[in-house]
């Protein structure tokens, strides 16, 4: 059964171990323990899949009891009897410009889930029928040396995910690229590695919003007089700023705890600073580093969010803001429906990584 | 054991000196100070032992005497107190590829293959010859050891025996003028152990070149050596004793145990250790 040990191995690697039961199922034959397996694995985590949405339910349900009253308690005192009764009436018939803004139910999140998805679908198919209509015009604006016409209507969901993700890679890059050669650097010497402690101690706690108003007066100044986007430019520095911090520790420390045995080997047969470091040093802190890149990437997702929404920039976070101000019937479902895919998304990087981390760390016996 | 003033031969060091040409190491008055926070610790003190080239010394001593400190100052990875090591007649500066080291733990890069972790130091000691011949020169070692099969197998993958196989192929294949063993097969099985000694003896024979080992099997240090050094119990340990081995080679285990000699040796060796 050579494929299902390969399905079964990357399950494992991914670190979706949990779906073993079910491959263990479909491949061969299952025994007692697999059903009892299956059942610990799959079924109770469903049952607890349906208990939160039942709580979620019910609790959703007593707040829109408790908005309810309190609306028609004060149509009452305000407008007296016959408007109460309106507003009763009212909220019954489910109009919606008397519906009580509360928690919303888990049916009004799939609905909207379901609305976004097919608000996309339009606008997609707008964006498209908008390319084939310019594409002729453009193409002759190009070679007369114009810019051509960009598509400039609203976003769809779809589309503020991807450019939230596109700034979230942008910054972790960036982290990378900063944080690694600087943990190298500050790994290998004792003494930077003291000198510079007192930074990375007091930078690493500095809370998202001040990283991103730092960027924003640097920034600001430096695109002063260019036209590039400096929304994304600021909200992806900051990012990569607020979430360089785990990596850099990690690389240092990596660095720093090389095995003492290794070293040896590496005087004796009298490598080179660089042989060193890129043939013992590195691989063997890759590990660390991994970690480190690894808790990068989540902080990174996590202060992304919040930093979007406070830097007008375009992506996840400014929707959700967006939905806030707006205040339209479904725009709490809609939060949820973001704050859900947020979740998602964040699991799903980090798995991706733990991948990638559980492929480079020599200490499986993998490669055989 | 042969005396220095037999020795017509001299050559004459980087500082002018003459050596009799048959000393390979010259440990002269060697001192280690550790620094401890309840003061100074004073390892080795007045220190002298010479050893001649192509001469297998195996050195026994109880644990914590300094073997490892003397072995350690001896392929300059650890600084000298006092006094002073030299190699050919040039004194130990730090460490290098001429004095090769097969440390207690294989301590092999367990990200590399055996062929890379052998090419390491072929590289580095070869670096003008093509890359085929630096390759043939790795391999022909891990063929002498017996690990034909195992060349692109990653370190970690390889059982102990195997890797500290790998060590031993990477120490010899750098063509060190010196080896120095620290235990090498302390963490092995007595019949795994046994296999490695054969091996090593054999390609030690090949090569000719001067090996230090530390053990603390007294079967193996006379089973390998041409001398065995017995260091005093620290601290201040020194030389104690030497007794030579006068087995002729090769030898084979067989062979050695029914020496007349042999027991001999053996009482010899474990009544120092005893007092
Ligand atoms: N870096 C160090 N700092 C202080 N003391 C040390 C240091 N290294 C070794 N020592 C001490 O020096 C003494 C000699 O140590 P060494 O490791 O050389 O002994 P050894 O003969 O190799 O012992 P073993 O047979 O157990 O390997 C020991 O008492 C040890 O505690
Ligand atoms: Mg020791």
């Amino acid at each position: 059964m050579k494929q299902s040990i390969t399905l079964s191995k990357i399950t494992q690697l991914m670190g979706f171990g949990f779906l073993k039961p079910i491959t263990v199922l479909f491949s061969g034959k299952p025994q007692r323990e697999d059903f009892i397996n299956f059942l610990k694995k799959i079924i109770v985590p469903l049952l607890s899949i349906v208990l939160f949405v039942g709580i979620w339910q019910a609790g959703a349900s007593a707040l829109y009891n408790k908005e309810a009253n309190y609306k028609i308690e004060k149509a009452l005192a305000d407008q007296g009897q016959v408007a109460a009764d309106e507003m009763k009436a009212c909220i019954a018939s489910g109009e919606i410009s008397c519906q009580p803004n509360t928690l919303p139910s888990p049916a009004q999140v799939w609905t909207s889930f379901k609305t976004l998805i097919k608000d996309h679908k339009v606008i997609s198919a707008d964006k498209l029928a908008f390319k084939e209509k310019t594409a002729a015009m453009n193409a002759k604006r190009v070679a007369a040396g114009k810019d051509p016409i960009t598509y400039t209507g609203r976003p769809s969901f779809v589309d503020q995910i991807v450019t939230s993700l596109k700034t979230v890679f942008a910054g972790f890059l960036l982290a990378l690229l900063i944080a690694v050669p600087i943990g190298i650097v500050i790994g290998l010497s004792e003494t930077l590695r003291s000198s510079f402690n007192w930074l990375i101690q007091i930078f690493k706690p500095v809370s998202p919003v001040v990283w991103l108003l730092l960027v924003f007066m640097i920034v600001k100044t430096l695109t002063k007089d260019s036209n590039s986007d400096s929304a994304f430019i600021i909200s992806f520095i900051s990012v990569g700023l607020c979430a360089m911090w785990a990596t850099l520790v990690n690389t240092a420390m990596g660095v720093s705890s090389v095995d003492k045995d290794y070293i040896n080997v590496a005087k004796v047969l009298k490598l080179g600073p660089m042989q060193k470091v890129f043939k013992v040093i590195l691989p063997s802190s890759l590990p660390l580093i991994f970690t480190g890149l690894r808790i990068t990437l989540s902080v990174a997702w996590m202060v992304l969010i919040a930093i979007e929404l406070l830097a007008q920039s375009p992506g996840l976070g400014s929707f959700v803001w967006e939905e806030f101000q707006n205040g339209a019937i479904d725009s709490n479902s809609k939060i949820i429906v973001a704050m859900f895919i947020i979740g998602i998304i964040g699991f799903l990087l980090d798995r991706i990584m733990l991948t990638i981390q559980n492929m480079v760390s020599f200490n499986k016996n993998e490669g055989v | 054991m042969e005396t220095l003033s037999t020795n017509t031969e001299t050559i004459i060091s980087e500082n002018g000196i003459q050596y009799p040409s048959k000393v390979m190491l010259d440990l002269h008055n060697l001192k280690k100070v550790y620094p401890t926070p309840k003061g100074d610790y004073v390892v080795l003190e007045d220190l002298n032992l010479q050893i001649m080239k192509e001469e297998f010394i195996t050195i026994i001593g109880h644990s914590g005497c300094g073997k490892t400190t003397m072995l350690s100052m001896i392929a300059g990875l650890n600084p000298i107190s006092g006094g002073n090591i030299a190699v050919l007649g040039n004194p130990v500066k730090g460490p290098g590829p001429d004095r090769g080291v097969i440390f207690q733990s294989p301590s092999l890069m367990p990200w590399m293959t055996a062929l890379e972790n052998v090419l390491l130091g072929v590289n580095q000691v070869f670096p003008h010859a093509s890359k085929k011949e630096r390759k043939d020169i790795a391999k022909y070692y891990l063929h002498k050891v017996g690990l034909d099969g195992s060349f692109d197998k990653k370190a970690i993958a390889l059982s102990q025996g195997m890797q500290q196989r790998v060590g031993i192929a990477r120490a010899f294949a750098i063509k060190p003028k010196v080896l120095l063993l620290d235990e090498p097969f302390g963490m092995l099985d007595s019949l795994t152990r046994g296999e490695l000694q054969d091996i090593l003896i054999e390609i030690w024979n090949k090569e000719k070149i001067t090996a230090v080992m530390i053990t603390h099997d007294v079967d193996e240090a006379i089973f390998l050596a041409d001398r065995v050094v017995m260091m005093t119990s620290g601290p201040k340990a020194k030389i104690g004793d030497i007794l030579n081995i006068d087995f002729e080679r090769p030898r084979t285990r067989k062979s050695v145990l029914e020496h007349n000699d042999y027991y001999e040796y053996r009482k010899h060796l474990i009544d120092f250790l005893e007092h």
